[in-house]
């Protein structure tokens, strides 16, 4: 099952939309940071506010995505995780830190075009 | 653990060789933990347990399966999680109880965040032979 990316701007955004095995959250890995290098984005949105589970290696493979893409200059902003999804985080003692995070994907692009002074026109 | 007194309605086998397998194993889990009632926080606690035990299966053993059963006891009702497996074994049990996620992402085998998500744990291994990891969570 493949993660939709769709470029707005200088951004990207990919929705998760689905539960997820292990090999498309990979492939999603790999697709964000590829892409990342090939469109010159800033930033990239993961939503997951369709997501209902989050477990230690989907954390941990979220997290190497954010990092990954960092070294390659972009920033990445997590959004939409659900409360039990949340909840589910803490209680298994996962962290998320290091990445940015927010609300909702609206949230996520003002926290972008607040760091950035707007999307880039024409990239 | 003691079965007496216990009437088993439902009950799914899934055997687990992949990551797909993983994930058929929780969609199996989140069906039946809705089925039995529980609340969606409840729900995604055992599933991500499930998913943790069925990635160790996949991870060290290779192949294992896990069994899910809805229970209704006299005063309860709950879910039991059986993840099974003829691999390696857990050569330090103590150890791996030890052990959890750190930030820094090392492995371990998630034993100690599944037991916080579920009521009851219980873990058997013997080297060699292999492992069997029994949770269960009961209906509030």
């Amino acid at each position: 099952m493949e993660v939709p990316i769709l470029k707005q701007g200088s951004y990207l955004i990919a929705t998760i939309q689905s539960d997820l095995s292990d090999t498309d959250l990979r492939d999603l890995r790999d697709a964000l940071v590829q892409r990342v290098g090939k469109l010159r984005s800033r930033g990239v949105i993961i939503d997951l506010t369709s997501l209902d589970m989050l477990d230690s290696f989907a954390t941990r493979t979220l997290r190497d995505t954010a990092h990954m893409i960092r070294l390659r200059g972009a920033e990445t902003v997590i959004v939409g995780m659900q409360p039990e999804v949340a909840f589910t985080m803490v209680q298994l003692g996962l962290s998320l830190e290091g990445v940015s995070t927010a609300l909702d994907l609206e949230e996520g692009l003002g926290y972008l075009n607040q760091r950035f002074g707007g999307p880039r026109r024409g990239a | 653990m003691s079965t007496e007194g216990i009437s088993v309605n439902a009950e799914v086998r899934v055997q687990i060789r992949s990551d797909l397998d993983i994930l058929n194993a929780r969609q199996q889990g989140r069906r039946l933990a809705t089925e039995l009632g529980f609340s969606l926080t409840e729900a995604t606690f055992i599933v991500t347990a499930i998913s943790e035990l069925a990635r160790n299966i996949v991870m060290y053993a290779k192949t294992g399966e896990v069994l899910l059963t809805s229970v209704n006891d006299r005063s309860r009702c709950g879910i039991i999680v059986v993840a099974k497996d003829q691999g390696p074994g857990i050569a330090d049990i103590r150890l791996a109880m030890q052990s959890g996620f750190s930030t820094s992402g090392s492995l371990g085998l998630g034993l100690p965040g599944t037991k916080r998500l579920m009521d009851e744990f219980e873990v058997s291994s013997k080297i060699g032979q292999g492992t069997t990891v029994v949770v269960k969570k009961w209906r509030s």
